[in-house]
Order: structure tokens, then C-alpha cells, then sequence
């Protein structure tokens, strides 16, 4: 009886360990991303070259943004997302509660002509604990068969008795606000004090009430130029890489320009990975500036270097947000401002939405 | 019975339910009114199905049931006023016994206080005044059978129909029961068709009995006819029990036939139910008309039986013995003051009146 | 021993009555009863201990602290305790006193120095926004105002710390234990005098969501008893093999995944979907005027309903399988029609199931969330979107755990009056 119990201890917890014992460290790495056609450019620029070079075997993972993910995992003690991509006012908001590990950006490679990389990245790129890989933009795009005259500007998006049909919008206040006041003849300058007041922000909401019954809200990238090919809208906000995406594979999609509000991905390494020395040296890896500009053969956004733009293909430059004849009326993406209203605005926009 | 006084009539009535077969095969029927009616067959005879379509729950294939003069074949069954005691009662379980009994009085739209009369009067009538608030569930199997016996009487329809009523009652109870639904009927006065397999139970119970077999009426007739006349084997069987021995018509002789058996012996039998000289037959003999130690000549039948077992049944010692080649004859010894007292192993002579075998098809 | 009482009779009696009682072995026989059914206790116990931690650990400790969660944020209190102490004084009108910005001042500098800065930044940000870029920017610079003068510096610094909705904002935040996320969650807030008001008309969002989900949850376990209630009918009553099939088709959807059979239902009811081309087809619609079926409230109801159907129908034909057809013959040869013998008859006897399929049915709708956020647009939204987006996006945790406790409380409430309109144990899954 004695040894049979013993068996069976022994058993039980040899079966508790094989599940609770971690995916065995270093010689893996989990990079966690955004899915589709993005990720995949991803793995074409960095992921591939990397598993080469090192011998790490990366595991890709998606996600839909929902960075309480790694909250959970850091909190828990239990972190097996190593490499996450996220966005700038995420990167700063999780930065700030310590859930980042700090980067050291003099660890970064400089450009090929020497520049050192704290010179070399756009403003705004190298944050505490995060390294923007990418430009990417909120723009509006739609279906060419179903219009004669074709939406041109901002204000275009929110006018239905000139272009009626039903319009898709990611159902996150961060970049149609923006593009509202835009829209509304807000000048880019003055756009996130005017969203700072309440005024501003109920000037906002008077815009998008223009559109509100004809709004179909998208929560994934890839479900905007999905929508747009069902038919189910004829015009969406979107990531412009997405609807790229979409025209490479010969959708009539078109892309407009104005009122874009440009944004950033970065690279974050939660706090307690597993991996930190493989995760660093991924991060250090992929934003070289070759490595970024390889990425912009996959997928029309804008490498965060500035020695990486005349790497990226000719044929590229008109799908990139950073290109200026797309910069007739942009604005980027105030993360700060973000990270201090995000929530108040949160607030009001889903009780605008239920309303 | 003439046609005109049949207060239930069944013509011609056949049914299928597949197609292919028939489950009763043209059934001609009358029930005069007032008559206590019992379905007697083993399952599968085709009897409860006359019942269903009585009731309306199945349709005739082919026929025409009348019901008081009317064709009913197109009533249906909530329009044809008839109650029914089912075999596992159907007590409404949501229901109280007095929500139960003045659930047809109520959807008849009878108004508040003659439904709670009459639901007192049938409470009394069955002696469960002081159940009812109670839930079916609450009560015995007894109880439950008088409910459902007073719930299918309690809007005093002319004909009661019940399904083997009886059958989840153990024997004693089933036996008391029996008398409370012979009386209630004599008392009543209402038309019963009873179904049930229990030769007993509709022995005890009917006016006239008939008897199903393969979807026939093999015969219809009171219960002292039926057991004292089988008209053919297997109602001879199948009601009470009874010796048979296989043989051939040797001679016919007006009343009486003359039958040889394949061990030797002649039998002098009733003529009933045979085909001719040189036939087969099949003798039927209930164990209780076989006499023992009767002297030869005393009796037209006497053969010499070897006892072989004894059974001790109190009323009556049940002996097996073998006579004319065979083994498994039963007769049945009162026990009475003096009775002839066998022994395993021993032999005796046994006896019986012509009028006691009767020759039957042999089927 | 002198004085006995018949009151000492009385009570020695039975004593020495049920002490005469004994075992074969002179044990008494209390005693070894109790000592056998011990044993069977517990072996009962033993058996049942494993579910019983299962349940304690997976469910109720998860619950327990959930609810916790929503009424405990301990982060101010934790790294600013001589602030948050000094707040809980305030009178809550005049700006505080300089000494207490002091001490802020000195937090203020001890927080940045460990690193603490930004999580109570963000926790202060919740009650006042734009309090996170004023707490990291002014703690970069903190040395700067350390000393007596710390009020005047940091007004000087930013007119914001002159504000006293700042301030406010902070003691709301400084208390570790508050209401303050269970007021959130039904539309109120906390002021930081203790005192509580109504929250701002563009602001009220919650309690116009819980009634919402309490409504459609209801109008979806209505649907999916008037679907199901026949097709369990059905199941119940036909014959063997096809019922068998019936049944294959009932519980098909349960092995397909959720996901699936979601976008399944959005391939049909879009607007260039089957059931749109169809009716324009058929010309019932025309092809301008095609039908918005999903991505609002319909989308949710048609899609929450096929999802649920089967926790319908299965108790429901649990039950009436137990109803022999013998009661409809009985109620019809009693004389009640058809109609009658189902209202009266069969539909009571099915109670336990409806009662059994509408709890699960109903419980199972108000703490949906992946269909109504992939289907339900803006229109069908429940609050479990709403709890999932404040742990997923806004990472307020409190303030989804507060919402998670109403939600609970809400049910609970409905739980308790079903049971004592219907009854619990009136309820029978199989």
C-alpha cells in the first residue's frame, strides 16, 4: 500500500510538473502581434532572418490588442508573451504602472552611416521601455464601385447625403476623434487642445451623430477591408496596411489620404520574461535599419528610421503614410494626451455609443 | 341481441397501422347497454386497440363503430362523452384528487357548485372523502385506482371504457377491487368494456367476455360459458387451465365422438368442434372433472395413471400423473374430509365423463 | 443527597433509561451509533472533498476576490501613505494645507525614486484626468519644490495643482477601501467628501446597460422557449429513429465552435448576406432597401437565441419525456379538446422544464459577451462587452469587478424571486 501510494504521488505530481514546467526557455521566443497581412510582414522582415541567424525558434502569436493580457501575466508571475507589439499610448500607460522592462536605447544599432540610433529614429519613436518599429496611419478608404464621384477629403467620410452608405469604424474613440474635429475644419495644430475641452469633444460627437446610424463598428484590423468587401459598407476607417492588403489581392478598395492621423507600433518586453536576453537581442535585430525597411516591402508602413527610408521600393512610396503627397492634412497621434484622457474619453464616447 | 338494442356497435371494423398486416381483422361486435363487456386476449390480440378506437385515440381502417345510434367514426374523442380508467390511472400528477375530478365537469362549463357536489358525491362514492386535497403521488395504488374510477365516472358518461385497470395492483388489492368495480356497476348501471389479459379478473367481473386472438373474436360468450364450452383449443387454453391429449377421430356418434389416441386408448369424447372422421383433434379436460381412484365402469373414461409428483396447494392437492403416453396430466384432488391419499410411485385409476373432454380443432 | 426534588427525578430519568441501552460489548448505544455513522460521514466527506476544493479554489475564492477587487485599490495608499493619512483630514473646499503638499512633495520624489510614480499617476488619472502627465512631468522636477514652500512651487510649477477638484480627486483615490467603483458601476460617483452624486448626463452608461441586457436576455429566452418548447415536443414524442436524428440536429451546433457558427450567422445576415439576397431575389424587398439584421440588437437576438436553443430544449425534453401520452388521452376523454388538454394538462407538467431551460437560458444571455461584440454593433451591446472592455482595454479592473459584482448581485435578486414566485426545487434538468 505504502509504495503504491508512493506511486501514485510520484505520478500525480510528475503530471502537475510536465504542465506547470515552462516551454523550455531560451531556445524559443514568443513575438505576439497584431495577425494577418501585419504579422506576416513581420515574419518575413524579422523572424525568418532572426531564426536563421540565431537559431531561436519563434513562435508567432496574435492577438486583438488587448494588452491586459500581459497585465495578467505580469501580475501572475507567469509572463510567456516575450515580445509584444503594441501601441504608443499602451507602450506609455504600461511603462508607467512598471509592467515594461526598460530599454536602453544606446543598445540599438546605429545607421549605417554611423549615425547612433537615438538620432536617427522620428521624434517620438524611443520611449522608456518600448522601440516604435513602424509608421502607420488611421486613413478612411472605400469601394470604388460604389461611387461615380470619388470622397476626396475627410469631411467626405462623415457625409452621407454626398456619399450615402453605411461606414465602418473601429470602435475605439483614439484616431476618429481626431479625424472628426479634422473633418470639421479643426486645424491639425489645434486639434488635441480642442479635444482636451468638453466642448471639443462634444464637437466631435456632433460629428460622428452625423453618421451614427450608419455606423458598422469593426474591433479587429482585418475586419475593416472585410467589411468593405462584403459590401456590408461602403466606405471605413482603417489601418491603411490593412487595405493595402486588400488591394494587393485586387479588392477595388482606394485609399484617402486626408485627415489621416499617423500612429506607431512599438516593440515591449514585459517585465520577468523568461527570455529577456533572447527578447533583447530580437528587438535590437529587428530595428536595424535594413530590417526595417525590408518590412516595407511587405506591408505600406513607414519604417520608424530615417535611414531606413531610402531602402524602401519605389513602387512602395505612394501606400506609405509618411509619403508627402499624403500629407496634405495629417496629424500624429498624441500618445500623452491619450494616455492622460483615454479614460475620461472612453467614458464618454460608450455613452455617446449607447445613446 | 338485436341490432337495435346494441347501445355500442363494432361492423366490419378492421385495422392496420403499417399497411401490411391487420391487428384486427373484422371485428363484428355488440354491446347491449348496461352490460359489463371484457376484452380477454394476451398481448398483442388486438384488444386494446378496439378499445382506442372506442375511445377515439386510434382510427378504424375499415368498418363502422356506432356508439347510441351514431357512427362515431369521426367524433372526436374529447365529443364522445366516454370515460375512461387508463392502466397507470393518468392521474393529472399537478392536479389535487379534487382538481383531478373536476377537470371534466370544468371544461363541460358546469358552474362552481354543482362541480364541487359532484365531486363530493364521487369522493363518497368512492370512500376517499377525506383525500381529497391530497396529490395523486400522496396516495396508495388503491387509492389512485378509485380516483381514476371516480374521475371517469364523475360526469356520469353511459359508457366507461377501462385499459387493465387493475394491473399494477398486487394481488389481494386487485381482488377487492374487482368486487368495488362489479358493484359500482351494478349499481351504476353504466355500459363497461373492460380490457384486460387476467382470465380471472374477467371471470369474475364480466356479463359477457370476448375473447381475442390474432386480431379475431375467437368467442364471445358469459364466463361460465366460456369455461365451461370453449368453443375452440385455445380458448380452452387460454381460460383456466386444462389437460390436453392429441388424438384422431376414430368414430363419430351423434353428441359424442370416439377418439383414439396415438398410445392405444379410446376416449369417448363430446363432439364440439371437429372436422370429421380421421381427423385430428386436440381433447381438452379441466383438472378438477378428472376423478381418482374411480372403479372401472363407473365412469365412461377410466385408464390406469402412475402419480408422479405431488403438489400441496391447500385447497386442492394438484397431482401429476402420467395416463395414455403422457406425463404432464394434471388433476386436481380437493382437499376434502377423506380424500384419497396417493403417494409418488403409485398407481391408480383415473376417470371422467364424456361431457367433461371436450374434442376440440386441434390446432 | 438529603433533599431530592421531584425536578431531579424528572431530570435523572431519561438519563438512566437511555444509559441502560447498550451494545453487546457494553458500549452504549449512542456512542456506537454515532461512531458508525461517523464513519459514513465521513467516507461521504472524502468523497466529495476533491469537487468541494475544486469548487472552493476555481469558483468561490476566484468570486470572493473579484468582489474584493471592487471595493479594494490599495495603490495610492500603498505608495503615498503620509499623503493619503494627511488627505482623509482634509476638509475637502480650501486647497490643503502646506504641510500635507509637503509631504505630497516628499512622496512625490520617493515614489519616482522607486518607480511607483506612474502607477499612481494612473490611479489618480482615473478620478481626474490628466492628473498622469502632471504627476510624471512634475515628479521629474520634484526635487525642485521639496522644502516649505512646496505649495506655492508646484502651483507655480502648474496652475493645475492650485485646483481643488485635483485634490479632490487625489483623496478619492488616496482610500484603499471605497465605494467609489461600485457607484461607477450604477451611474455614481464619489465625491471626496464622502457625499455621493448623480454621474454626469454624457457619462451615464451602466445602468441603461444592465436594464438593456436584463431586457434582451429575457426577450431571448422568450424566443428560445417559443422555438424550443415544439421542437422538444417533437423530440419527445416521435418515434425513435427520427427523434434520434432530430436530436443529432439539436446538438449539432454544441460541436461546432462558437466562433463558427458566429461568423456563420453574420455570412447570412449581413446585408449582401443569403438571407438579404434571398428576399431581394424572391423581390419581398427591394434591393436599396435591404435589411439591417446584424451588427445591432437583431444580430444579437437572432444569433444569441440559435447559440442557446439547445439549453432550452434539452431540460425541456428531459422533462416531457417523463409525461406519459397517456395524460393527453385521459384530459381528452375527460372531454377537453385538444387545446384545453395542452393549456391545462401538459403545458403544467412541463413547468419545471421551462423553469429549468429559462433559468439556464436567461443566466447563461446576461453573461454573454463574444457574440454580442462580433454581431451586436453599438445596438447590441451587453454589459459583459462593457466588463471586458475595462479589463481588456482600460485595464480598470476595479471598475469590472464592481460591475461583475452588480451583475451577480442582479442575478442573485432574479434568482431569489424566482424562487420564491416558482420554487427551486420546481426545477428538473434531466
Amino acid at each position: 500500500m505504502q509504495t503504491r501510494l508512493r506511486q501514485l504521488v510520484f505520478a500525480t505530481s510528475a503530471v502537475a510538473l510536465a504542465f506547470a514546467a515552462p516551454a523550455s526557455a531560451s531556445d524559443t521566443l514568443t513575438v505576439v502581434s497584431w495577425g494577418g497581412q501585419y504579422t506576416l510582414s513581420q515574419v518575413e522582415a524579422y523572424h525568418k532572418p532572426f531564426m536563421e541567424q540565431t537559431g531561436i525558434r519563434i513562435i508567432s502569436e496574435d492577438y486583438t490588442g488587448d494588452v491586459s493580457t500581459i497585465v495578467a501575466q505580469v501580475r501572475a508571475g507567469n509572463v510567456t508573451w516575450d515580445v509584444v507589439d503594441v501601441e504608443l499610448s499602451d507602450a506609455i500607460r504600461l511603462c508607467d504602472e512598471g509592467l515594461l522592462h526598460e530599454l536602453d536605447w544606446s543598445m540599438l544599432p546605429p545607421a549605417p552611416d554611423g549615425t547612433p540610433a537615438e538620432e536617427d529614429f522620428i521624434a517620438g519613436a524611443l520611449q522608456d521601455c518600448a522601440i516604435a518599429t513602424i509608421v502607420w496611419s488611421n486613413i478612411f478608404a472605400y469601394d470604388t464601385t460604389a461611387f461615380e464621384t470619388s470622397p476626396t477629403h475627410i469631411a467626405d467620410f462623415f457625409d452621407t447625403e454626398a456619399f450615402p452608405g453605411r461606414r465602418g469604424v473601429r470602435k475605439w474613440p483614439k484616431g476618429i476623434m481626431e479625424m472628426a474635429l479634422m473633418a470639421d475644419g479643426v486645424a491639425p495644430a489645434d486639434v488635441y487642445t480642442v479635444l482636451a475641452t468638453d466642448e471639443g469633444l462634444n464637437q466631435a460627437f456632433a460629428v460622428l451623430d452625423r453618421i451614427k446610424d450608419d455606423i458598422v463598428w469593426w474591433e479587429a484590423g482585418s475586419q475593416a477591408p472585410q467589411l468593405l468587401a462584403d459590401g456590408e459598407v461602403v466606405m471605413t476607417h482603417a489601418y491603411n496596411g490593412r487595405i493595402f492588403g486588400a488591394q494587393l489581392e485586387g479588392a477595388p478598395f482606394e485609399v484617402v489620404w486626408s485627415g489621416q492621423v499617423m500612429d506607431m507600433d512599438l516593440w515591449v518586453i514585459p517585465q520577468g520574461t523568461r527570455n529577456l536576453e533572447a527578447a533583447l537581442e530580437f528587438v535590437r535585430f529587428s530595428t536595424d535599419t535594413q530590417r526595417l525597411a525590408d518590412q516595407a516591402e511587405w506591408i505600406s508602413y513607414g519604417p520608424a528610421r530615417q535611414s531606413s527610408f531610402p531602402y524602401v521600393l519605389e513602387e512602395m512610396q505612394p501606400h506609405m503614410p509618411t509619403n508627402p503627397a499624403n500629407m496634405d492634412l495629417y496629424i500624429v497621434s498624441d500618445a500623452e494626451f491619450w494616455a492622460d484622457r483615454q479614460e475620461e474619453i472612453n467614458e464618454r464616447f460608450n455613452a455617446w455609443l449607447l445613446n | 341481441m338485436t341490432s337495435a338494442d346494441a347501445y355500442v356497435r363494432f361492423s366490419g371494423v378492421q385495422k392496420s397501422y403499417d399497411g401490411v398486416t391487420l391487428v384486427v381483422k373484422d371485428l363484428n361486435l355488440d354491446i347491449a347497454p348496461g352490460e359489463f363487456l371484457t376484452m380477454l386476449g394476451p398481448s398483442g390480440s388486438g384488444k386494446t386497440t378496439c378499445l382506442m378506437m372506442l375511445a377515439g385515440f386510434e382510427t378504424a381502417t375499415h368498418g363502422e363503430i356506432v356508439l347510441d345510434g351514431q357512427p362515431i367514426n369521426n367524433v372526436p374523442p374529447h365529443k364522445r362523452n366516454i370515460g375512461m380508467v387508463f392502466q397507470n390511472y393518468a392521474l393529472f400528477p399537478h392536479m389535487t384528487v379534487e382538481e383531478n375530478l373536476a377537470f371534466p365537469l370544468e371544461v363541460r362549463g358546469m358552474d362552481k357548485a354543482d362541480v364541487s357536489r359532484r365531486v363530493r358525491d364521487a369522493l363518497n362514492m368512492v370512500q376517499l372523502r377525506q383525500f381529497g386535497a391530497r396529490r395523486p403521488a400522496q396516495l396508495s395504488g388503491g387509492q389512485q385506482q378509485r380516483v381514476a374510477l371516480a374521475r371517469a365516472l364523475v360526469f356520469e358518461p353511459k359508457l366507461v371504457l377501462m385499459d387493465e385497470p387493475l394491473g399494477a395492483l398486487d394481488k389481494q388489492l386487485r381482488e377487492a377491487m374487482q368486487y368495488e368495480i362489479k358493484h359500482l356497476h351494478e349499481r351504476l348501471g353504466v355500459t363497461v368494456v373492460y380490457v384486460t389479459h387476467d382470465q380471472s379478473e374477467a371471470l369474475t367481473m364480466s356479463n359477457r367476455i370476448a375473447v381475442f386472438n390474432d386480431g379475431v373474436v375467437q368467442q364471445l360468450a358469459t364466463p361460465e360459458e366460456l369455461y365451461e364450452r370453449p368453443s375452440n383449443a385455445f380458448v380452452a387454453q387460454f381460460i383456466g387451465e386444462n389437460n390436453r391429449i392429441v388424438g384422431k377421430v376414430r368414430e363419430e356418434n351423434g353428441q359424442h365422438c370416439d377418439v383414439e389416441l396415438p398410445s392405444g386408448e379410446l376416449v369417448r369424447a363430446l363432439k364440439v368442434n371437429v372436422a370429421g372422421v380421421g381427423t385430428p383433434t386436440l381433447l381438452s379436460l379441466r383438472p378438477e372433472r378428472v376423478t381418482v381412484a374411480a372403479e372401472p365402469g363407473s365412469l365412461p373414461n377410466v385408464f390406469e395413471a402412475r402419480v408422479q409428483e405431488l403438489i400441496y396447494h391447500g385447497d386442492h392437492i394438484r397431482t401429476r400423473v402420467r395416463v395414455c403416453g403422457h406425463d404432464d396430466f394434471i388433476i386436481k384432488v380437493p382437499n376434502r374430509t377423506g380424500h384419497v391419499h396417493l403417494a409418488p410411485g403409485e398407481t391408480t385409476m383415473v376417470g371422467w365423463h364424456v361431457e367433461d373432454c371436450r374434442a376440440l380443432d386441434a390446432a | 443527597m438529603a433533599t431530592t426534588t421531584l425536578g431531579d427525578i424528572a431530570a435523572t430519568r431519561p438519563v438512566a433509561t437511555t444509559e441502560a441501552l447498550r451494545t453487546a460489548d457494553g458500549m452504549p448505544l449512542r456512542t456506537k451509533l454515532e461512531r458508525s455513522m461517523r464513519m459514513a460521514r465521513l467516507r461521504a466527506f472524502f468523497l466529495v472533498a476533491p469537487l468541494l476544493a475544486f469548487i472552493v479554489f476555481s469558483f468561490l475564492v476566484p468570486v470572493g476576490k473579484m468582489l474584493w477587487l471592487g471595493v479594494y485599490e490599495p495603490t495610492f495608499a500603498n505608495y503615498m501613505p503620509r499623503t493619503a493619512a494627511a488627505l482623509q483630514t482634509w476638509d475637502t473646499r480650501d486647497l490643503p494645507s502646506e504641510e500635507t503638499f509637503a509631504i505630497f512633495v516628499d512622496e512625490l520624489i520617493a515614489a519616482r525614486e522607486s518607480r511607483d510614480l506612474g502607477k499612481v499617476a494612473s490611479r489618480v488619472n482615473r478620478e481626474f484626468s490628466g492628473a498622469r502627465s502632471l504627476l510624471t512631468a512634475t515628479g521629474r522636477r520634484a526635487a525642485d519644490f521639496a522644502g516649505p514652500d512646496a505649495k506655492q512651487a508646484l502651483i507655480a510649477h502648474d496652475a493645475t495643482w492650485g485646483r481643488t477638484e485635483l485634490w479632490q480627486g487625489m483623496t478619492v483615490a488616496a482610500r484603499s477601501v471605497t465605494p467609489a467603483f461600485y457607484l461607477n458601476a450604477v451611474d455614481l460617483r464619489l465625491n471626496a467628501d464622502g457625499t455621493v452624486r448623480a454621474q454626469d448626463a454624457d457619462r451615464r452608461l451602466h445602468l441603461a446597460l444592465f436594464w438593456r441586457t436584463l431586457w434582451l436576455s429575457a426577450l431571448i429566452t422568450g424566443l428560445c422557449l417559443l422555438l424550443g418548447f415544439p421542437v422538444a415536443y417533437l423530440l419527445a414524442t416521435l418515434p425513435m429513429r427520427y427523434s434520434n436524428l432530430l436530436m443529432i440536429l439539436v446538438l449539432l451546433p454544441f460541436w461546432t465552435s462558437l466562433l463558427v457558427r458566429t461568423t456563420a450567422w453574420i455570412a447570412l445576415l449581413q446585408s449582401q448576406g443569403v438571407v438579404n439576397d434571398s428576399l431581394v431575389a424572391i423581390g419581398i424587398i427591394s434591393d436599396t432597401n435591404r435589411l439591417s439584421m446584424i451588427y445591432n440588437q437583431a444580430g444579437t437576438v437572432i444569433a444569441m437565441t440559435h447559440i442557446l436553443l439547445p439549453f432550452m430544449i434539452l431540460p425541456l425534453y428531459s422533462v416531457m419525456k417523463t409525461i406519459p401520452p397517456s395524460y393527453m388521452r385521459a384530459a381528452r376523454s375527460l372531454g377537453a379538446n385538444g387545446f384545453t388538454a395542452f393549456r391545462r394538462v401538459y403545458l403544467p407538467q412541463t413547468v419545471p422544464g421551462i423553469g429549468a431551460g429559462s433559468l439556464l437560458v436567461f443566466i447563461l444571455a446576461v453573461g454573454y459577451y463574444i457574440t454580442p461584440a462580433l454581431v451586436g454593433g453599438q445596438s447590441g451591446q451587453l454589459i459583459s462587452n462593457i466588463i471586458a472592455f475595462h479589463m481588456q482595454s482600460t485595464l480598470n479592473w476595479s471598475l469590472a469587478a464592481a460591475l461583475g459584482g452588480v451583475l451577480l448581485a442582479g442575478v442573485l435578486i432574479l434568482y431569489w424571486t424566482y424562487n420564491r414566485l416558482i420554487g427551486i426545487d420546481n426545477i428538473k434538468l434531466g
